[in-house]
């Protein structure tokens, strides 16, 4: 306070004036009760309007302003939740997506190879059938062929048989002697 | 050059407002600094914008807010809120005018008892009128404190009724002895300078450096201090009021 009025109104040193507090006119000015009436009354004229600007403007305007902000970042630190609740279930229903699409390519795949393996079994098997009626019908054929040929061998024998007894003897043999004696040396 | 560190606290009526009994009532200099204060307060509260991202201004107003209700809080409990307005407007006006009082050539209201003994008779009988009101007898729960022996409990009774009744006048005297002494020291020394160069001519200018290193260092602290005790004031406040919320404790 480098005020400098030097021309003090009748004013006496602050170490005097503190003892003599409390009468009227000069003296020590916070004990001068004489200006006390009118600091009083014009302290509670300016602390009621400050009160009243205080509680009915001032902090509902400042403390609105401050939950606008705290809802607003509240809010969009909510929306951001949201969002990203969104994109993680977005993410698991492709997934679940993929995994469905690719169990059922696995179910195609398997039956297809089923179908295949089936058929060709049957195929194999109508295969095997007809080569083994083929088979069947050759052995046949072996058979009779093999009858023929040893029903022939013993025509042959007999024939033979007569020709040389006729050639040895030059007497005609009896037939019925000569194939029984043919039949008892095939049988032998 | 005479040094006159009390003129500063010179009530000076400016005209007269009118007659209460015996009693002159009349606007003076401390009127408007109150006066000024409360508009200071009321622009940065009301001016200040309400946007989003805060301005400095709206900055220093939801500071200042925020401020004093975690201060409530904090120390009252969130019943306390209910006295925002009234801790809010006793701290920001007891902090604002003793900031405003800093700049040589104002007035420092809170330098007079009056005015502080006014404001801690305010808080005293809040508490005690709420108090009263809201638990009824149970209030003088707090001069009873807990755990204390019976033999000595008549002495902590006694000793607690009288700080009760005389927490007006600490409250009132350490703003006001704060502001008063700060703004002494202040003169006192702000003098020196003047009467050194007035009276020493050329060695007293240099002889001045040290009064003035010291008055440059006085005005922080007093900045430092005029802060300080609006909120030593506010936090009593809410401590006193937290008696009358909570008279168990």
């Amino acid at each position: 306070m480098a005020e400098s009025h030097g021309e003090a109104k009748g004013q006496k040193a602050g170490a005097h004036t503190e003892a003599e507090g409390g009468h009227h006119g000069g003296g020590f000015p916070p004990f001068d009760s004489s200006t006390y009436a009118s600091q009083l009354v014009s302290l509670a004229i300016a602390f009621v309007a400050l009160y009243l600007i205080v509680s009915r403007i001032a902090l509902p305007r400042v403390g609105g302003t401050i939950d606008a902000r705290q809802n607003k970042i509240e809010g969009d630190l909510a929306e951001a939740q949201k969002l990203k609740d969104d994109s993680d279930a977005a993410l698991k229903a492709y997934e679940a997506d993929l995994a469905a699409a690719r169990s059922r390519a696995q179910a195609i795949g398997n039956e297809a190879r089923e179908k295949q393996n089936a058929a060709s079994e049957a195929e194999r098997k109508s295969l095997e059938d007809k080569l083994a009626a083929k088979l069947a019908e050759a052995e046949k054929q072996i058979a009779t062929t093999r009858t023929n040929a040893m029903s022939n061998v013993r025509g042959i024998a007999a024939d033979a048989a007569g020709a040389i007894v006729q050639r040895l003897t030059g007497v005609v043999p009896d037939a019925n002697a000569v194939n029984s004696a043919v039949d008892a040396s095939l049988k032998g | 050059m005479k040094i006159d560190p009390i003129h500063q606290f010179n009530i000076e009526p400016l005209f007269t407002l009118g007659q209460i009994g015996n009693h002159t009532i009349a606007f003076t200099n401390s009127s408007l600094y109150m006066l000024i204060a409360v508009l200071v307060i009321a622009l940065l509260m009301l001016a200040s914008g309400r946007e989003l991202v805060p301005g400095r201004l709206q900055s220093v107003a939801e500071i200042s807010y925020e401020f004093v209700a975690s201060t409530i809080r904090s120390t009252a409990g969130a019943e306390g809120m209910k006295f925002f307005p009234l801790i809010f407007s006793l701290f920001m006006f007891i902090c604002v005018s003793n900031l405003i009082g800093i700049i040589p050539y104002t007035f420092t209201i809170s330098s007079h008892l009056i005015v502080t003994a006014a404001l801690a008779l305010l808080v005293f009988f809040t508490v005690l009128i709420y108090g009263v009101a809201k638990n009824g007898l149970k209030f003088f729960k707090i001069f009873v404190p807990h755990g204390v022996p019976g033999y000595i409990l008549p002495l902590v009774m006694f000793i607690e009724v009288l700080s009760f009744f005389l927490r007006p006048v600490s409250h009132s005297v350490r703003l006001f002895a704060n502001m008063l002494a700060g703004h002494i020291a202040l003169k006192v020394f702000a003098g020196f300078i003047a009467m050194l160069g007035f009276s020493l001519g050329a060695l007293g200018w240099v002889g001045g450096v040290l009064p003035l290193a010291l008055t440059i260092a006085l005005t922080s602290l007093e900045l430092l201090v005029a802060f300080l005790q609006a909120y030593v004031f506010a936090i009593l406040t809410c401590i006193y009021l937290n008696d009358a919320i909570h008279p168990g404790h």
